[in-house]
């Protein structure tokens, strides 16, 4: 019998979910659309690329610095290779790796803040220590230190920012869950003898996942724009792999010639990072009425 | 006056430590080298004698704690050891390297500050009293979109339209210390210009927020109510209480000045401390990667500090923490 309640009161909760959802959407506003337009493109582009790309990701097809023309929508870069085809490919490699570096700092920071949230303590005061110590060096003299050390390549760059931007996390989840941990439905499941992993994940996180997944968004931003930092000193992404950071640099003579081009991946960036921002901003003023948080 | 200057003494002596905890860190950096550091720096041609002979030289056969004291001591008045890279057996001092660098730094923050404060204070504060109509309309988008740019997709338009199409401005902002006043604003007069769109943007969003949570609030509502005239409200009412979080803005948005003179410094070819820093992490020359790291997070920690006594000296609530 407890069972078929449990169930009927989950299709309930799914469908006013979707249905809210839908209303929200119907709702949002220009800049919003505009937004979530802009992220889906982006996504099938990267998913897709081997499919859209006209041309190898790395395939020299002639001279440098072609001009555009109808086998070369783009023209060529610095190598002679296809511009539209590496940018097609960029969008995969460099969402992708900003995509996972976020998704890792997103578990580890999420993660240690609840269970800071949680036991207090000395845990507590621990990591909170080290994360003050961690904020208190900007994030990319930090990440160029790390870097010096171990030397730039793909794995490297996700795992020193991943670990670099999981202190905000962790300071955001923190504090959220904090207010979460009090509540008289968290102290019943523990009274009922749930262990710790039911209470982090059933009890605190789907109360604090609104600010969680707004905060994703902006944290995805910075990532992205830093990662496309370190590839745009050439420090970040290694070629041959094609990256829209390194693809600035390395067209980047072109601008003293009054060519656009190298602007074409800056813009990408930019054009993915307004998207987010947007659809961030007005997913914030719904989810919490928050009109000039940042 | 007597609890001002213990919380600011308070303030003040976990700044220093917060000083010292990083500069451990940054000093550990070295620590965490792994063990064949010595041969990717040196080729894979070297031999285990010329590894010992570099391990010495850095120094990795003293005890850390030696090590870190010496380092920390010779910084103090300005001796940052001496760089990885040699010709022959002379290895530049890192001072040397730096040094000149960071006055040009210095000079292209300083400007960018003098320029982008006064601008977005002002532009912030119209935007918060005109809110919600066309003029904070545009206002909020371009901020947004502008935030959203990297640093180097500004930079680069600039340079194209203002220098190779329109060529107003150089290009390159090559800079040196025998130039006058007026030509080194001239040279460096791009990097200047994209530095204050970035931290415009934000420091202009930031006040107009601090500003509109401040005239939400009660009392200045009351003050509306008898009939104050506004800019009297704003003057005498509004302002005593802005300047925290307006300070507080400011310091954050030099800090971030901090990060942005590393990409915006590589794109002109602004002699600056940024560029050295890059160049060095590429041959991974640590000690001079280790010595820009401490000057940009001294800073960053410095102007974080200076914030935090200013906001506690002006603003009476803070003395009395919960």
């Amino acid at each position: 019998m407890s069972e078929a309640s449990i169930k009927a009161g989950e299709v309930v909760a799914r469908r006013t979910m979707a249905r809210n959802a839908l209303r929200l959407l119907r709702t949002a506003p220009a800049t919003a659309w505009f937004g979530m337009i802009v992220i889906v493109s982006y996504g099938v582009l990267a998913l897709f690329a081997p499919l859209i790309a006209p041309y190898g990701e790395s395939q020299v097809m002639g001279d440098a610095y072609l001009p555009s023309s109808t086998a070369h929508w783009l023209g060529t870069d610095q190598l002679g290779r296809d511009m539209l085809t590496r940018l097609i490919y960029g969008a995969r490699n460099t969402i992708g790796i900003a995509l996972i570096t976020v998704l890792l700092s997103f578990s580890l920071g999420g993660t240690l803040g609840i269970l800071s949230a949680i036991f207090r303590g000395w845990l507590d005061q621990v990591l909170g220590r080290i994360v003050d110590v961690f904020m208190s060096i900007p994030q990319l003299i930090f990440a160029l230190m790390l870097l010096s050390i171990v030397g730039s390549s793909a794995t490297n760059i996700i795992l020193i920012i991943a670990l670099l931007d999981s202190t905000r996390f962790y300071r955001i989840s923190r504090s959220v869950a904090m207010n979460v941990v009090v509540m008289d439905y968290v102290e019943a499941a523990r009274l009922r003898g749930e262990n710790t992993s039911w209470i982090m994940f059933r009890e605190i996180l789907p109360n604090i996942l609104p600010t969680l997944v707004a905060e994703f968004g902006l944290r995805f931003c910075f990532v992205f724009l830093t990662i496309s930092a370190l590839s745009f000193l050439g420090l970040g992404i290694q070629p041959p792999t094609a990256d829209w950071g390194s693809m600035v640099r390395e067209n980047a003579t072109l601008i003293t010639y009054g060519k656009f081009t190298p602007l074409l991946p800056a813009g990408a960036i930019a054009l993915l990072t307004v998207a987010v921002n947007f659809v961030v901003d007005w997913f914030l003023h719904k989810t919490s009425g928050l009109r000039d948080e940042k | 006056m007597h609890p001002v200057l213990r919380t600011v003494l308070q303030r003040l002596g976990l700044g220093l430590v917060t000083l010292f905890v990083v500069s451990i860190v940054i000093f550990s950096a070295i620590e965490l080298l792994p063990g064949d550091f010595a041969r990717s720096i040196l080729g894979q041609a070297a031999t285990p004698e010329t590894v010992a002979a570099f391990q010495k030289q850095i120094g990795l056969d003293e005890p850390p704690v030696q090590r870190y004291f010496y380092w920390i001591g010779g910084v103090m008045h300005g001796d940052f050891g001496s760089s990885f890279a040699a010709q022959g057996d002379y290895h530049r001092q890192v001072i040397d390297i730096i040094g000149p660098r960071l006055k040009n730094t210095l000079f292209l923050a300083s400007m960018t500050a003098l320029i982008a404060v006064p601008l977005a204070l002002a532009l912030g504060l119209l935007a918060a009293l005109y809110r919600n109509s066309w003029f904070d309309r545009i206002i909020n988008a371009t901020t947004l979109t502008m935030i959203s740019f990297p640093d180097f997709f500004i930079a680069y338009i600039l340079m194209l339209v203002l220098a190779v199409k329109l060529g107003w401005l150089p290009s390159l902002a090559k800079v040196n210390p025998d130039m006058s006043l007026g030509d080194r604003l001239y040279r460096a007069a791009l990097p200047v210009l994209t530095l204050t769109l970035v931290i415009l943007a934000h420091m202009m969003r930031m006040t107009r927020a601090s500003i509109i949570g401040l005239l939400a609030s009660p009392y200045i509502e009351m003050a509306e109510l008898k009939g104050v005239p506004r800019s009297k409200i704003i003057v005498k009412h509004a302002l005593p209480n802005a300047w925290a979080p307006i300070v507080n803005v400011i310091a954050l948005n030099l800090a971030y000045l901090v990060v942005g003179v590393v990409v915006v410094e590589v794109v002109f070819v602004y002699p600056g401390v940024g560029q050295a820093m890059v160049d060095a992490v590429r041959s991974r020359d640590i000690p001079v990667v280790q010595a820009c790291a401490l000057i940009f997070a001294a800073t960053y920690i410095l102007l974080n500090l200076t914030a935090d006594i200013i906001a506690i000296v002006s603003n009476p609530r803070l003395l009395h923490p919960r």
